[in-house]
Protein backbone atom coordinates (compact mmCIF):
# COMPACT_ATOMS: atom_id res chain seq x y z
CA UNK A 1 0.00 0.00 0.00
CA UNK A 2 2.60 2.50 -1.01
CA UNK A 3 0.49 4.85 -3.09
CA UNK A 4 -2.19 5.93 -0.60
CA UNK A 5 0.41 6.71 2.02
CA UNK A 6 2.27 8.80 -0.51
CA UNK A 7 -0.89 10.68 -1.40
CA UNK A 8 -1.70 11.25 2.23
CA UNK A 9 1.68 12.79 2.85
CA UNK A 10 1.27 14.94 -0.23
CA UNK A 11 -2.14 16.11 1.02
CA UNK A 12 -0.68 16.97 4.41
CA UNK A 13 1.95 19.09 2.78
CA UNK A 14 -0.61 20.92 0.69
CA UNK A 15 -2.90 22.06 3.48
CA UNK A 16 -0.50 24.31 5.36
CA UNK A 17 0.27 26.19 2.18
CA UNK A 18 -3.36 27.15 1.78
CA UNK A 19 -3.62 28.26 5.40
CA UNK A 20 -0.43 30.27 5.19
CA UNK A 21 -2.06 32.73 2.81
CA UNK A 22 -2.83 34.92 5.79
CA UNK A 23 0.67 36.23 5.88
CA UNK A 24 1.95 36.49 2.36
CA UNK A 25 5.03 38.45 3.31
CA UNK A 26 6.34 35.49 5.27
CA UNK A 27 6.72 33.72 1.97
CA UNK A 28 9.62 35.99 1.16
CA UNK A 29 11.42 34.68 4.19
CA UNK A 30 13.35 36.74 6.65
CA UNK A 31 14.65 40.06 5.46
CA UNK A 32 18.39 40.32 5.40
CA UNK A 33 19.67 42.31 8.32
CA UNK A 34 21.06 45.48 6.86
CA UNK A 35 24.01 46.97 8.71
CA UNK A 36 22.74 49.87 10.75
CA UNK A 37 24.90 52.05 13.00
CA UNK A 38 23.46 53.69 16.07
CA UNK A 39 22.52 57.29 15.40
CA UNK A 40 21.70 60.31 17.52
CA UNK A 41 23.69 59.35 20.62
CA UNK A 42 23.87 63.10 21.20
CA UNK A 43 22.04 65.87 19.39
CA UNK A 44 25.22 67.44 18.08
CA UNK A 45 28.99 66.93 17.91
CA UNK A 46 29.56 68.55 21.33
CA UNK A 47 28.27 67.57 24.73
CA UNK A 48 28.84 71.11 26.03
CA UNK A 49 32.52 72.07 25.78
CA UNK A 50 33.79 68.60 25.05
CA UNK A 51 33.35 66.45 21.98
CA UNK A 52 30.51 63.94 21.87
CA UNK A 53 30.31 60.55 20.20
CA UNK A 54 28.49 62.15 17.29
CA UNK A 55 30.12 63.44 14.13
CA UNK A 56 28.58 65.74 11.58
CA UNK A 57 27.41 63.49 8.77
CA UNK A 58 29.32 63.20 5.50
CA UNK A 59 28.92 66.36 3.46
CA UNK A 60 27.35 68.38 6.25
CA UNK A 61 28.75 71.72 7.40
CA UNK A 62 27.96 72.72 10.96
CA UNK A 63 28.24 76.39 11.89
CA UNK A 64 28.75 76.82 15.64
CA UNK A 65 28.09 80.03 17.53
CA UNK A 66 29.15 79.66 21.15
CA UNK A 67 28.75 82.25 23.93
CA UNK A 68 29.90 82.28 27.52
CA UNK A 69 28.68 85.16 29.65
CA UNK A 70 30.35 86.42 32.83
CA UNK A 71 30.10 84.81 36.26
CA UNK A 72 26.63 84.65 37.83
CA UNK A 73 28.08 85.93 41.11
CA UNK A 74 28.70 89.31 39.47
CA UNK A 75 25.23 90.00 40.81
CA UNK A 76 22.82 92.67 39.68
CA UNK A 77 25.61 95.17 38.93
CA UNK A 78 27.03 92.85 36.25
CA UNK A 79 23.49 91.74 35.34
CA UNK A 80 24.46 88.27 36.54
CA UNK A 81 27.26 88.06 34.02
CA UNK A 82 25.36 89.15 30.94
CA UNK A 83 27.42 92.37 30.71
CA UNK A 84 30.38 90.28 29.62
CA UNK A 85 30.59 87.72 26.85
CA UNK A 86 33.14 85.53 25.14
CA UNK A 87 32.38 84.21 21.72
CA UNK A 88 33.64 81.30 19.68
CA UNK A 89 32.67 80.98 16.03
CA UNK A 90 33.43 77.69 14.38
CA UNK A 91 32.90 75.59 11.29
CA UNK A 92 32.85 71.82 11.37
CA UNK A 93 32.59 69.53 8.38
CA UNK A 94 32.02 65.83 7.86
CA UNK A 95 34.66 64.68 5.38
CA UNK A 96 33.26 61.15 5.61
CA UNK A 97 30.82 59.58 8.05
CA UNK A 98 33.84 58.71 10.21
CA UNK A 99 36.07 61.77 9.84
CA UNK A 100 35.17 65.26 10.92
CA UNK A 101 37.35 68.37 10.88
CA UNK A 102 36.77 71.80 12.35
CA UNK A 103 38.20 75.24 12.99
CA UNK A 104 37.22 77.99 15.36
CA UNK A 105 38.15 81.39 16.67
CA UNK A 106 37.45 82.59 20.21
CA UNK A 107 37.51 86.08 21.64
CA UNK A 108 38.91 84.65 24.90
CA UNK A 109 42.74 84.90 24.64
CA UNK A 110 42.12 85.38 20.88
CA UNK A 111 42.44 81.62 20.47
CA UNK A 112 42.38 80.00 17.06
CA UNK A 113 41.74 76.27 17.17
CA UNK A 114 41.44 73.31 14.85
CA UNK A 115 40.66 69.64 15.29
CA UNK A 116 40.10 66.33 13.60
CA UNK A 117 37.89 63.61 15.00
CA UNK A 118 37.81 60.07 13.72
CA UNK A 119 35.42 57.28 14.61
CA UNK A 120 37.38 54.05 14.87
CA UNK A 121 34.54 51.89 16.16
CA UNK A 122 30.87 52.55 15.63
CA UNK A 123 28.15 51.18 17.86
CA UNK A 124 25.90 48.94 15.88
CA UNK A 125 22.13 48.86 15.88
CA UNK A 126 21.59 45.81 13.70
CA UNK A 127 23.50 43.58 11.32
CA UNK A 128 26.73 43.70 13.32
CA UNK A 129 27.56 43.51 17.01
CA UNK A 130 29.81 46.38 18.07
CA UNK A 131 28.59 47.47 21.52
CA UNK A 132 30.28 50.88 21.69
CA UNK A 133 31.63 53.83 19.77
CA UNK A 134 35.29 54.82 20.00
CA UNK A 135 36.58 58.08 18.54
CA UNK A 136 39.91 59.84 18.60
CA UNK A 137 40.07 63.61 18.74
CA UNK A 138 43.25 65.53 18.00
CA UNK A 139 43.02 69.26 18.57
CA UNK A 140 45.36 72.21 18.61
CA UNK A 141 44.98 75.81 19.59
CA UNK A 142 47.04 78.94 19.43
CA UNK A 143 46.68 82.33 20.98
CA UNK A 144 46.91 85.21 18.54
CA UNK A 145 47.37 87.93 21.17
CA UNK A 146 49.90 90.67 20.42
CA UNK A 147 53.29 90.01 21.99
CA UNK A 148 52.79 92.89 24.40
CA UNK A 149 49.59 91.32 25.72
CA UNK A 150 50.94 87.80 26.24
CA UNK A 151 51.12 86.95 29.95
CA UNK A 152 54.60 85.43 29.66
CA UNK A 153 56.10 88.10 27.47
CA UNK A 154 58.37 90.89 28.66
CA UNK A 155 60.70 93.42 27.01
CA UNK A 156 63.74 91.82 25.47
CA UNK A 157 62.30 88.35 25.51
CA UNK A 158 61.85 86.38 22.29
CA UNK A 159 58.20 85.71 21.40
CA UNK A 160 58.49 82.21 19.95
CA UNK A 161 55.62 81.11 17.78
CA UNK A 162 55.73 77.61 19.26
CA UNK A 163 55.11 79.03 22.74
CA UNK A 164 51.64 80.00 21.65
CA UNK A 165 50.60 76.44 20.82
CA UNK A 166 48.93 73.68 22.80
CA UNK A 167 47.59 70.30 21.76
CA UNK A 168 45.00 67.89 23.04
CA UNK A 169 44.45 64.23 22.33
CA UNK A 170 41.32 62.51 23.57
CA UNK A 171 39.78 59.13 23.21
CA UNK A 172 36.00 59.04 23.42
CA UNK A 173 34.50 55.72 24.44
CA UNK A 174 30.78 55.56 24.87
CA UNK A 175 27.53 53.84 24.30
CA UNK A 176 23.95 54.82 23.66
CA UNK A 177 22.33 52.50 26.18
CA UNK A 178 18.82 53.37 25.17
CA UNK A 179 16.93 56.13 23.44
CA UNK A 180 17.01 57.99 26.72
CA UNK A 181 20.55 57.41 27.99
CA UNK A 182 24.02 57.87 26.49
CA UNK A 183 27.26 57.77 28.50
CA UNK A 184 30.85 58.35 27.48
CA UNK A 185 34.33 58.40 29.02
CA UNK A 186 37.11 60.60 27.67
CA UNK A 187 40.67 59.90 28.77
CA UNK A 188 43.08 62.39 27.28
CA UNK A 189 46.22 64.43 27.49
CA UNK A 190 46.72 68.15 26.92
CA UNK A 191 50.20 69.24 25.89
CA UNK A 192 51.16 72.86 26.41
CA UNK A 193 54.35 73.98 24.70
CA UNK A 194 54.95 76.61 27.34
CA UNK A 195 53.87 76.60 30.96
CA UNK A 196 54.31 79.41 33.47
CA UNK A 197 56.33 77.70 36.23
CA UNK A 198 58.76 74.80 36.64
CA UNK A 199 56.33 72.93 38.90
CA UNK A 200 53.79 72.63 36.13
CA UNK A 201 53.64 69.73 33.72
CA UNK A 202 53.65 70.32 30.00
CA UNK A 203 51.58 67.16 29.53
CA UNK A 204 48.45 67.18 31.61
CA UNK A 205 46.68 63.86 31.95
CA UNK A 206 42.95 64.11 32.35
CA UNK A 207 39.81 62.03 32.13
CA UNK A 208 36.35 63.27 31.36
CA UNK A 209 32.93 61.73 31.72
CA UNK A 210 29.77 62.91 30.01
CA UNK A 211 26.24 61.81 29.56
CA UNK A 212 22.88 62.79 28.29
CA UNK A 213 19.36 61.97 29.33
CA UNK A 214 16.74 62.55 26.68
CA UNK A 215 13.73 64.11 28.35
CA UNK A 216 11.43 64.50 25.37
CA UNK A 217 11.84 64.04 21.63
CA UNK A 218 13.44 67.45 21.28
CA UNK A 219 14.89 68.16 24.70
CA UNK A 220 17.86 66.51 26.41
CA UNK A 221 19.79 67.08 29.62
CA UNK A 222 23.59 66.97 29.24
CA UNK A 223 26.39 66.99 31.77
CA UNK A 224 30.15 66.67 31.55
CA UNK A 225 33.04 66.69 34.02
CA UNK A 226 36.77 66.74 33.36
CA UNK A 227 39.08 65.49 36.10
CA UNK A 228 42.71 66.59 35.97
CA UNK A 229 45.06 64.16 37.72
CA UNK A 230 46.59 65.88 40.80
CA UNK A 231 49.81 67.87 40.86
CA UNK A 232 50.01 68.84 37.21
CA UNK A 233 48.86 72.43 36.99
CA UNK A 234 49.42 75.55 39.06
CA UNK A 235 47.82 78.91 38.38
CA UNK A 236 50.23 81.90 38.09
CA UNK A 237 48.71 83.67 41.07
CA UNK A 238 47.19 81.46 43.72
CA UNK A 239 45.53 82.83 46.81
CA UNK A 240 46.49 81.12 50.07
CA UNK A 241 43.12 79.44 50.54
CA UNK A 242 43.48 77.68 47.22
CA UNK A 243 46.96 76.26 47.78
CA UNK A 244 45.58 72.95 49.05
CA UNK A 245 43.81 72.22 45.75
CA UNK A 246 45.17 69.18 43.92
CA UNK A 247 46.03 71.57 41.09
CA UNK A 248 46.35 74.88 42.94
CA UNK A 249 44.33 77.69 41.49
CA UNK A 250 42.68 75.63 38.84
CA UNK A 251 39.40 73.77 39.04
CA UNK A 252 38.02 70.78 37.21
CA UNK A 253 35.52 71.72 34.55
CA UNK A 254 31.89 70.90 35.27
CA UNK A 255 29.06 71.79 32.90
CA UNK A 256 25.37 71.05 32.93
CA UNK A 257 22.89 72.05 30.27
CA UNK A 258 19.99 71.38 27.98
CA UNK A 259 19.95 70.57 24.28
CA UNK A 260 16.94 71.92 22.46
CA UNK A 261 16.49 70.80 18.91
CA UNK A 262 14.39 72.61 16.32
CA UNK A 263 14.63 71.33 12.75
CA UNK A 264 18.01 72.47 11.43
CA UNK A 265 19.22 74.08 14.68
CA UNK A 266 20.39 72.72 18.00
CA UNK A 267 20.41 75.17 20.91
CA UNK A 268 22.53 74.19 23.88
CA UNK A 269 21.91 76.25 26.99
CA UNK A 270 24.16 75.53 29.94
CA UNK A 271 25.97 76.48 33.09
CA UNK A 272 29.72 75.94 33.31
CA UNK A 273 32.68 77.08 35.37
CA UNK A 274 34.95 77.18 32.28
CA UNK A 275 35.46 80.31 30.24
CA UNK A 276 37.49 78.96 27.33
CA UNK A 277 35.94 76.89 24.59
CA UNK A 278 38.93 74.75 23.64
CA UNK A 279 40.58 71.79 25.40
CA UNK A 280 43.60 73.65 26.71
CA UNK A 281 41.35 76.24 28.24
CA UNK A 282 38.53 74.24 29.77
CA UNK A 283 40.53 71.20 30.87
CA UNK A 284 43.72 72.76 32.23
CA UNK A 285 42.90 76.41 32.87
CA UNK A 286 39.44 76.58 34.40
CA UNK A 287 39.44 78.99 37.35
CA UNK A 288 35.75 79.18 38.18
CA UNK A 289 34.57 77.57 41.41
CA UNK A 290 30.98 76.30 41.35
CA UNK A 291 30.66 76.57 45.13
CA UNK A 292 31.61 80.25 45.05
CA UNK A 293 29.16 81.02 42.26
CA UNK A 294 31.83 81.35 39.54
CA UNK A 295 29.38 79.99 37.02
CA UNK A 296 28.96 81.13 33.45
CA UNK A 297 25.65 80.97 31.71
CA UNK A 298 26.35 80.10 28.09
CA UNK A 299 24.93 78.75 24.89
CA UNK A 300 26.04 76.96 21.76
CA UNK A 301 24.02 77.27 18.60
CA UNK A 302 24.57 74.70 15.90
CA UNK A 303 23.19 75.24 12.40
CA UNK A 304 23.79 72.60 9.76
CA UNK A 305 24.00 72.99 6.00
CA UNK A 306 24.14 70.11 3.57
CA UNK A 307 26.89 71.20 1.19
CA UNK A 308 27.59 67.89 -0.47
CA UNK A 309 25.31 64.93 -1.01
CA UNK A 310 27.10 61.62 -0.86
CA UNK A 311 25.78 59.15 -3.40
CA UNK A 312 23.18 56.82 -1.95
CA UNK A 313 24.84 53.65 -0.77
CA UNK A 314 21.84 51.50 -1.53
CA UNK A 315 20.39 51.18 -4.99
CA UNK A 316 17.39 49.26 -6.27
CA UNK B 1 -10.46 5.64 5.67
CA UNK B 2 -9.90 3.94 2.43
CA UNK B 3 -7.47 4.65 -0.28
CA UNK B 4 -10.32 6.18 -2.29
CA UNK B 5 -11.04 8.78 0.36
CA UNK B 6 -7.48 9.78 0.51
CA UNK B 7 -7.31 10.14 -3.21
CA UNK B 8 -10.37 12.36 -3.23
CA UNK B 9 -8.90 14.49 -0.49
CA UNK B 10 -5.70 14.81 -2.42
CA UNK B 11 -7.60 15.77 -5.57
CA UNK B 12 -9.34 18.58 -3.73
CA UNK B 13 -6.17 19.80 -2.23
CA UNK B 14 -4.14 19.75 -5.41
CA UNK B 15 -6.00 22.36 -7.52
CA UNK B 16 -6.20 24.74 -4.58
CA UNK B 17 -2.52 24.49 -4.03
CA UNK B 18 -1.86 25.17 -7.67
CA UNK B 19 -4.11 28.21 -7.67
CA UNK B 20 -2.52 29.51 -4.51
CA UNK B 21 0.79 29.53 -6.22
CA UNK B 22 -0.25 32.29 -8.65
CA UNK B 23 1.94 34.63 -6.67
CA UNK B 24 4.10 37.53 -7.59
CA UNK B 25 6.65 39.21 -5.39
CA UNK B 26 9.39 41.81 -5.18
CA UNK B 27 12.12 42.70 -2.73
CA UNK B 28 13.21 45.88 -4.41
CA UNK B 29 9.98 47.86 -4.46
CA UNK B 30 10.34 51.62 -4.61
CA UNK B 31 8.25 53.63 -2.16
CA UNK B 32 8.80 57.35 -1.86
CA UNK B 33 7.08 60.16 -0.09
CA UNK B 34 6.95 63.82 -0.88
CA UNK B 35 6.08 66.81 1.21
CA UNK B 36 5.78 70.03 -0.70
CA UNK B 37 5.33 73.39 1.01
CA UNK B 38 6.42 76.88 -0.01
CA UNK B 39 9.00 76.67 2.81
CA UNK B 40 10.61 73.35 2.02
CA UNK B 41 10.46 70.35 -0.27
CA UNK B 42 11.11 67.07 1.45
CA UNK B 43 11.31 63.68 -0.16
CA UNK B 44 12.58 60.28 0.81
CA UNK B 45 13.03 57.05 -1.08
CA UNK B 46 13.00 53.43 -0.04
CA UNK B 47 14.24 51.00 -2.69
CA UNK B 48 14.04 47.91 -0.55
CA UNK B 49 10.32 47.58 0.09
CA UNK B 50 8.92 44.10 -0.15
CA UNK B 51 5.56 43.05 -1.53
CA UNK B 52 3.69 39.87 -2.36
CA UNK B 53 0.64 39.67 -4.60
CA UNK B 54 -1.62 36.61 -4.74
CA UNK B 55 -3.60 36.80 -7.95
CA UNK B 56 -5.96 33.95 -7.12
CA UNK B 57 -7.26 35.58 -3.95
CA UNK B 58 -6.49 39.21 -4.76
CA UNK B 59 -4.51 39.52 -1.54
CA UNK B 60 -1.66 41.97 -1.63
CA UNK B 61 0.81 42.98 1.09
CA UNK B 62 3.56 45.55 1.38
CA UNK B 63 6.21 46.16 4.01
CA UNK B 64 8.91 48.83 4.23
CA UNK B 65 11.53 49.43 6.90
CA UNK B 66 11.30 53.01 8.12
CA UNK B 67 15.09 53.20 8.39
CA UNK B 68 15.26 52.31 4.70
CA UNK B 69 13.95 55.74 3.69
CA UNK B 70 16.78 57.88 2.42
CA UNK B 71 16.58 61.64 2.58
CA UNK B 72 18.55 64.31 0.83
CA UNK B 73 19.76 65.68 4.16
CA UNK B 74 21.32 63.44 6.79
CA UNK B 75 19.80 65.46 9.61
CA UNK B 76 16.30 65.14 8.14
CA UNK B 77 16.73 61.40 8.04
CA UNK B 78 17.85 61.37 11.68
CA UNK B 79 14.90 63.50 12.74
CA UNK B 80 12.48 61.40 10.70
CA UNK B 81 13.62 58.24 12.48
CA UNK B 82 14.15 59.72 15.91
CA UNK B 83 11.35 62.24 16.35
CA UNK B 84 8.61 61.54 13.85
CA UNK B 85 8.14 57.85 13.08
CA UNK B 86 10.26 56.55 16.01
CA UNK B 87 11.82 53.76 13.97
CA UNK B 88 13.35 52.00 16.95
CA UNK B 89 9.92 51.42 18.44
CA UNK B 90 8.02 51.00 15.18
CA UNK B 91 10.52 49.72 12.62
CA UNK B 92 8.10 48.88 9.80
CA UNK B 93 5.18 50.20 7.82
CA UNK B 94 2.92 47.39 6.63
CA UNK B 95 -0.06 47.37 4.29
CA UNK B 96 -2.35 44.36 3.89
CA UNK B 97 -5.23 44.50 1.51
CA UNK B 98 -7.36 43.02 -1.22
CA UNK B 99 -7.27 43.99 -4.80
CA UNK B 100 -10.36 44.45 -6.94
CA UNK B 101 -10.61 45.12 -10.66
CA UNK B 102 -8.16 42.46 -11.70
CA UNK B 103 -8.60 38.73 -12.19
CA UNK B 104 -6.35 35.85 -13.03
CA UNK B 105 -7.26 36.08 -16.73
CA UNK B 106 -6.22 39.73 -16.92
CA UNK B 107 -2.83 38.74 -15.67
CA UNK B 108 -2.28 36.39 -18.54
CA UNK B 109 -2.46 38.99 -21.29
CA UNK B 110 -0.32 42.05 -21.68
CA UNK B 111 -2.00 45.37 -21.01
CA UNK B 112 -2.97 48.05 -18.55
CA UNK B 113 -5.52 47.77 -15.81
CA UNK B 114 -6.84 50.19 -13.19
CA UNK B 115 -7.30 48.56 -9.81
CA UNK B 116 -8.56 49.45 -6.36
CA UNK B 117 -6.89 48.12 -3.27
CA UNK B 118 -8.73 48.10 0.00
CA UNK B 119 -7.00 47.26 3.21
CA UNK B 120 -5.27 48.35 6.36
CA UNK B 121 -2.08 50.32 6.78
CA UNK B 122 -0.05 50.02 9.97
CA UNK B 123 2.55 52.66 10.73
CA UNK B 124 3.90 54.21 13.93
CA UNK B 125 1.79 51.71 15.89
CA UNK B 126 -1.50 52.87 14.35
CA UNK B 127 -3.65 50.81 11.99
CA UNK B 128 -6.01 52.63 9.63
CA UNK B 129 -8.28 51.40 6.86
CA UNK B 130 -7.26 52.80 3.49
CA UNK B 131 -8.45 52.57 -0.09
CA UNK B 132 -5.89 53.16 -2.79
CA UNK B 133 -6.17 53.37 -6.55
CA UNK B 134 -3.42 51.88 -8.62
CA UNK B 135 -2.38 50.84 -12.06
CA UNK B 136 -1.14 47.43 -13.15
CA UNK B 137 0.80 46.88 -16.34
CA UNK B 138 1.21 43.32 -17.47
CA UNK B 139 4.38 43.02 -19.52
CA UNK B 140 4.57 40.51 -22.37
CA UNK B 141 7.41 38.84 -20.44
CA UNK B 142 5.02 37.93 -17.63
CA UNK B 143 6.35 40.50 -15.19
CA UNK B 144 3.94 42.95 -13.62
CA UNK B 145 4.54 46.64 -12.95
CA UNK B 146 2.31 48.24 -10.37
CA UNK B 147 2.20 51.95 -9.58
CA UNK B 148 0.10 53.98 -7.23
CA UNK B 149 -0.01 57.49 -5.80
CA UNK B 150 -1.98 58.40 -2.72
CA UNK B 151 -1.84 60.75 0.22
CA UNK B 152 -1.67 60.17 3.94
CA UNK B 153 -1.93 62.54 6.88
CA UNK B 154 0.79 62.23 9.52
CA UNK B 155 -1.72 63.07 12.26
CA UNK B 156 -3.78 59.99 11.34
CA UNK B 157 -0.83 57.89 12.43
CA UNK B 158 -0.16 59.79 15.63
CA UNK B 159 2.87 61.53 14.14
CA UNK B 160 2.93 64.95 15.71
CA UNK B 161 4.58 67.90 14.02
CA UNK B 162 5.77 70.64 16.37
CA UNK B 163 4.50 74.17 15.81
CA UNK B 164 7.92 75.47 14.86
CA UNK B 165 8.15 73.38 11.69
CA UNK B 166 4.43 73.16 10.88
CA UNK B 167 4.89 75.36 7.81
CA UNK B 168 7.75 73.20 6.57
CA UNK B 169 5.88 69.92 6.49
CA UNK B 170 2.80 69.37 4.32
CA UNK B 171 -0.50 68.46 5.96
CA UNK B 172 -0.90 65.69 3.41
CA UNK B 173 2.09 63.65 2.36
CA UNK B 174 2.09 62.19 -1.13
CA UNK B 175 3.20 58.57 -1.27
CA UNK B 176 4.33 56.99 -4.52
CA UNK B 177 4.61 53.25 -4.90
CA UNK B 178 6.31 51.47 -7.76
CA UNK B 179 6.60 47.68 -7.73
CA UNK B 180 8.13 45.42 -10.35
CA UNK B 181 6.68 42.04 -9.55
CA UNK B 182 8.06 38.79 -10.79
CA UNK B 183 6.40 35.41 -10.49
CA UNK B 184 7.39 33.53 -7.36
Amino acid sequence: MFRPTFVLIAALFCTPVILAQDDLLDLLGKEEDTKEFTSASFKTSRVINGHSLENTAHGVLDFKINHRFGFLNGGLYEWFGLDQAWVRLGFEYGVTDRLQIGIGRSSFQKYVDGFAKYKILRQCESGCDMPLTLSLVAATNMTTLRSSELPWYSEGREDYFTHRLAYSFQMLIGRKFSDALTLQLMPGVVHRNLVSTLEEENDVMNIGAAGRVKLTKRLALNAEYFYVLPGQTLAPEVSADRMDDPNPGYKNSLSIGFDIETGGHVFQLHFTNSTAMNERGYITETTGDWLKGDIHFGFNVSRVFTVYRPKAKVTG
Amino acid sequence: MTTKHLLIAALFAAPLTLAAQERYATRTGHISFHSDTPMEKIEAHNHKSISVLDVSTGAVEFAALMKGFEFEKALMQEHFNENYVESDKFPKAVFKGTLTGLNADDMKKAGNKEVTVQGEMTMHGVTKPVTIKGNFTMEPTGAIKATSTFTIKPEDYNITIPGMVRDNIAKEITVKVQMDYVKM
